[in-house]
């Protein structure tokens, strides 16, 4: 029964993976997720909150037959959204980001969706039979462990001031550690200002239609040059009105693309962070019981190394475990940014030609009435 | 200037000579301006060659506007101070004339001129042919009543002496020039042109004595002349240049031969005969003349002044001359034209802003009055010219400068492109001349920047006590549409500004974000990813390049263009002002009419003969003076109205040639985007 149940691994597909539909009661998002069963083309649909997708990340914290989990880099899992407080949209921008703009937490389900696909597709993860509860079951599965993330980020983050600096005994993860703060802070650097030329594409978008608007205030039919003027004005309007619609475009091909990919991307980068973070953890754990088996007496000198060895393989599985992790992220986090990157390549592209075309008839108009 | 109070004492010339020059003027440019073929024409029969002709001009660009130059300031000087002389040689019927009607006299001698030659000009139609002359010449017949006798009489001498000072004014003008040319320090050869200058007045004072015969009779050849049919034009003129004009110098022989347009069948001789009998056809012409206004009224209204006139001015190379507080920005004023008026296809001067507000300044002095809307310049901005006074570098103060340079360009584009001041002898010597004197009135800005407010400030009090029952619909409508119109502007003016700062703001942060992608490009391992991330930060910071060019393009031409019609729609404001104004005039001179006429009937009763002729003379005084004014409210409600028309005309051009500018460069930048793009995809699809 385990035996099958480590070996069938996920019952549906990671790529089938969607969320379909959320609905906001109140405080409460609620998302429709719904994936595809491997051996059958049956799907299948479930309803979660986002206390049922905390719960799927502090069970694949908390996992407890997997060797070398805490080599694993966990798929980064979006911080909680407070609908109601959305409104204050200064306070959602500097929590979630990118993932607070979007219509109906568009982007927010987006994230979620990778989330859960990353999960799916990553090699030890979707053994886990809380994601296949997760996917599968109608009814949620239980809360009993949400609160313990935020305690162990805490207390990580104390910690992590002093041991962050620890020297490593690899080189690999010397030199892994100190690009992934490289990364990591230039990432987020990146995602931040990209989030403000978005929402300064926003604004201006905003502008343009208050333009747009305004200028049919304008508009007056008493007379012969009043009626030309007012021509002139409409026209005026109908162009600023197709600016405001490119601005729309572009922030949310933005969004919708580079947006993401940056987000997840700075957020993965966190979640490596943490991954070497623990390893660091470790590391200096067996140093000082290294340190400890050094200075130990002599009849207690066999516990200790016997116990410093069980570290050491500790260590040295988290570290292989690691180095696996590291390298199928790298080439993983390549892809993805690839497929960000030429997605939103293509789009500005097409809404840079689809304008342009626009321009030129606005403009073809424009001098036709010119000649009027 | 000391040479112009050294020339106040006599009045005479003061209040005459330079409408004389400035109506010839008119006439002149008018002429060679509109019609280059009728020039022509006559010439062969005259003695003089074609090449005077062009020659001519020159002369008078140089001479003339001196002379209106130095006695400018004094003229405005004189309204206060000489009025009473002056006044009285100008116009005899206005003794009791209040304060306002003094000041319009001098301009209104000038105003009749211009009017005449061009309208007809501009609109040859047979049916009113010559009514809206007759009108206009009914307004201008008391000074040619009055003037030319004793004018004429008198003008060869006082002449020679004017000439004489005009010398003098030279002579310090070459100081003057001397002085400034210090300053200004780009001067080849400063000394230069006062010296030609100078020369070309003598030649003028040998001839202007010879010259001097005639104003009578142009006064009284138009006069006379107008109620006649018109043949053709051409004709006219040939007929008219009977050797009489043949020795005569530039100004007045091309300005008869303009006025010929109208009157084919004069005959100088005839002048003496005829001029008693002007008076009466002008008095009976005044009853029509309100039809003819109207019945022309219309046809300005069908009018298009598509006359396209090739005339192309720039203003670049802003410069900072001097350091300091002193410091000023001089700006080069190109103008590239194929009009005749001008000396020559391209010139270029250098100017100061203040020679700018300077213009304005004369040309709202002479044509607001009449109910021209004269275009205004960008206002004195004392923080960005201190900025730059101070000589920072930075990108606010250069910003400030393209601003104002452009905003300059665009102000005596906008000048010119009106057809009647263009012929202003400023205008054409604020284009051509090499130097000008400084203007002194906005030197000091903050003075005649309080006296403007204070002027507006008794205007806005005098208009809230003026209750003008406005019997005409079209202007009620008008001054209403105006007044929500400059709402509207300033409202969008607003969202203009704030879509320039959005877009100001989107640039800074393309930039920023290119910098840190750049940042992750370099911190980035995977080569491939680095490469397409750091290529991505090039595009980024073309992008902002964009941005910011897109941002320029908006501030200049939408933000600027709504400042620009705010700026103009105060000036529309003004003529309606202007015109209630005159019927407040016209309403008063009617009230102290009617109160001379109860007067009358007073004396009649209680059976007073001996002061019953003076109350007859007064009531007849006073009719006419509400006849006059009556006229004039006439005439400005029709050029007001013309005017607003022409505005209008212009605005829907105006915004229509900007939105095509904006699309082009809204349509440019998105090519260019997809050109960024395109270079781009490849290096994203690189990534392995």
């Amino acid at each position: 029964m385990e035996g099958s149940s480590a070996e069938a691994a996920l019952s549906v597909s990671a790529n089938s993976i969607r969320i379909t539909d959320v609905t906001q009661d109140g405080d409460v998002l609620t998302f429709a997720i719904a994936s595809q069963k491997l051996n059958s083309s049956a799907g299948v649909c479930v309803f979660r909150m986002y206390e049922d997708f905390d719960w799927l990340q502090q069970s694949l914290f908390s996992e407890e037959n997997l060797p070398g989990l805490q080599g694993i880099i966990f798929p980064p899992l979006p911080s909680k959204a407070l609908p109601s407080q959305s409104n204050t949209q200064t306070k959602a921008l500097k929590q979630l980001g990118f993932l607070a703009l979007g219509q109906d937490w568009q982007s927010y389900c987006k994230a979620l969706e990778f989330y859960l696909q990353q999960v799916a597709a990553h090699p030890t993860l979707c053994k886990c039979k809380a994601l296949d509860s997760f996917l599968i079951n109608s009814e949620s599965p239980g809360k009993q462990r949400g609160r313990k993330g935020i305690f162990n980020r805490l207390s990580q983050a104390v910690e992590e001031m002093r041991k962050e600096s620890h020297k490593d005994v690899d080189n690999f993860f010397q030199n892994e550690r100190n690009k992934n703060t490289n990364l990591a802070a230039s990432s987020k650097v990146a995602t931040e200002k990209l989030l403000d030329v978005v929402m300064t594409e926003q604004k201006l978008a905003v502008a343009c239609g208050h333009f747009a608007t305004s200028l049919h205030l304008c508009v007056n039919q008493d007379d012969a040059a009043a009626v030309a003027f007012s021509k002139v004005c409409l026209k005026l309007s109908d162009v600023i009105e197709a600016v405001k619609r490119n601005y729309e475009k572009v922030a949310s091909n933005n969004l919708s693309t580079l947006g993401l990919g940056l987000d997840l991307e700075s957020r993965y980068q966190e979640s490596e962070k943490e991954m070497l973070f623990r390893r660091t953890c470790k590391l200096i754990e067996l140093e000082t019981v290294r340190k400890g088996t050094e200075k130990a007496k002599a009849n207690k000198r066999e516990v200790m190394e016997a116990f410093q060895k069980a570290v050491e393989k500790e260590f040295n599985l988290i570290s292989s475990v690691a180095k696996q992790e590291i390298e199928r992220f790298h080439s993983s986090r390549v892809k993805v940014l690839k497929t960000f990157l030429i997605g939103w390549c293509e789009l500005q592209l097409n809404t840079a030609k689809e304008f342009a075309e626009l321009y030129s008839q606005h403009l073809e108009a424009c001098r036709n009435m010119y000649s009027e | 200037m000391a040479a112009s109070s050294e020339r106040s004492p006599p009045p005479f010339p003061d209040s005459e000579e330079p409408e004389l020059l400035e109506d010839s003027d008119e006439g002149a440019d008018a002429f060679t301006g509109t019609s280059i073929s009728e020039m022509d024409s006559p010439s062969p029969d005259s003695t003089r060659p074609t090449k005077d002709i062009f020659n001519d001009p020159i002369e008078e660009i140089f001479s003339d506007p001196l002379s209106t130059i130095n006695s400018e300031p004094q003229k405005k000087v004189d309204t206060k101070i000489h009025s009473p002389s002056s006044d009285e040689a100008v116009d005899l019927f206005s003794d009791a004339l209040d304060d306002d009607s003094e000041v319009m006299s001098s301009p209104e001698v000038q105003n009749p001129m211009p009017d005449l030659l061009d309208e007809p000009v501009e609109a040859p139609k047979s049916d009113v042919l010559g009514e809206p002359p007759v009108h206009k010449n009914a307004a201008g017949q008391q000074d040619v009543l009055e003037d030319p006798p004793k004018g004429s009489s008198k003008s060869s001498s006082v002449k020679k002496a004017a000439s004489a000072e005009l010398f003098d004014d030279d002579e310090d003008e070459e100081d003057l020039f001397k002085e400034t040319s210090k300053v200004v320090t780009k001067k080849p050869q400063p000394s230069g042109p006062p010296v030609d200058v100078f020369t070309e007045v003598k030649s003028d004072v040998k001839v202007k004595p010879q010259v001097k015969d005639d104003p009578t009779d142009l006064f009284t050849e138009e006069a006379l002349t107008a109620p006649a049919p018109k043949p053709s034009a051409s004709s006219s003129s040939s007929s008219r240049t009977n050797g009489v004009h043949s020795e005569e110098q530039d100004l007045f022989s091309e300005a008869t031969v303009e006025l010929s347009l109208d009157s084919p069948l004069n005959d100088r001789k005839k002048k003496d005969d005829v001029k008693p009998s002007v008076s009466a056809p002008a008095a009976t012409v005044a009853g029509s003349s309100s039809k003819a206004s109207s019945k022309t009224l219309e046809e300005l209204e069908e009018e298009e002044s598509e006359d396209k006139f090739d005339l192309n001015i720039s203003v670049t190379n802003p410069e900072k001359v001097g350091d300091g507080m002193n410091a000023y920005m001089a700006y080069k004023v190109s103008t590239q034209t194929s009009l005749t008026m001008f000396r020559s296809k391209t010139f270029t001067v250098r100017r100061r802003f203040s020679d700018f507000l300077g213009l304005y300044e004369k040309l709202s002095e002479k044509h607001s009055q009449n109910g021209y809307i004269v275009p205004p310049p960008p206002e004195k901005s004392i923080l960005g010219m201190t900025k730059v006074k101070v000589g920072k570098e930075d990108h606010s103060s250069a910003e400030f400068v393209e601003r104002r340079r452009a905003a300059l360009e665009r102000y005596l584009q906008r000048v010119v492109s009106h057809p009647s001041l263009l012929q202003d002898p400023d205008v054409r010597e604020f284009l051509e001349k090499e130097e000008l004197p400084r203007a002194v009135s906005t030197q000091t800005l903050s003075g005649a920047g309080f006296l403007k407010m204070l002027n507006k400030a008794t205007d806005a009090v005098s208009k809230m006590t003026i209750k003008m029952n406005e019997q005409d619909v079209w202007f009620d409508e008008k001054i209403q549409d105006v007044e929500n119109e400059e709402q509207h502007m300033r409202k969008l003016h607003v969202m203009v500004e704030s879509l320039v700062n959005h877009r100001k703001e989107l640039s800074g942060n393309t930039a920023v974000f290119a910098k840190s992608v750049a940042m992750l490009g370099s911190s980035e391992d995977n080569t491939a990813l680095s490469r397409a991330l750091s290529q991505l930060a090039e595009v980024e910071d073309r992008i902002e390049q964009l941005h910011q060019e897109q941002a320029s393009n908006d501030f200049f031409t939408f933000s600027e263009l709504l400042a620009d019609y705010i700026r103009l729609l105060g000036a529309v404001k003004g003529c309606f002002d202007q015109r209630m104004k005159v019927w407040q005039r016209w309403q008063d001179a009617e009230n102290m009419l009617q109160k001379k006429r109860e007067a009358e009937a007073k004396l009649l009763w209680a059976n007073k003969p001996d002061k019953l002729q003076q109350a007859k003379d007064e009531i007849a005084e006073w009719e006419a003076k509400v006849t006059q004014y009556e006229r004039e409210f006439e005439r400005i409600s029709a050029t007001v109205r013309k005017e607003v028309i022409r505005f209008d005309k212009e605005k829907a051009r105006d915004f229509k040639r900007q939105i095509v500018k904006y699309l082009e460069s809204l349509l440019n930048s998105q090519q260019q985007l997809i050109k960024y793009w395109e270079a781009f995809l490849p290096e994203a699809k690189a990534i392995a």
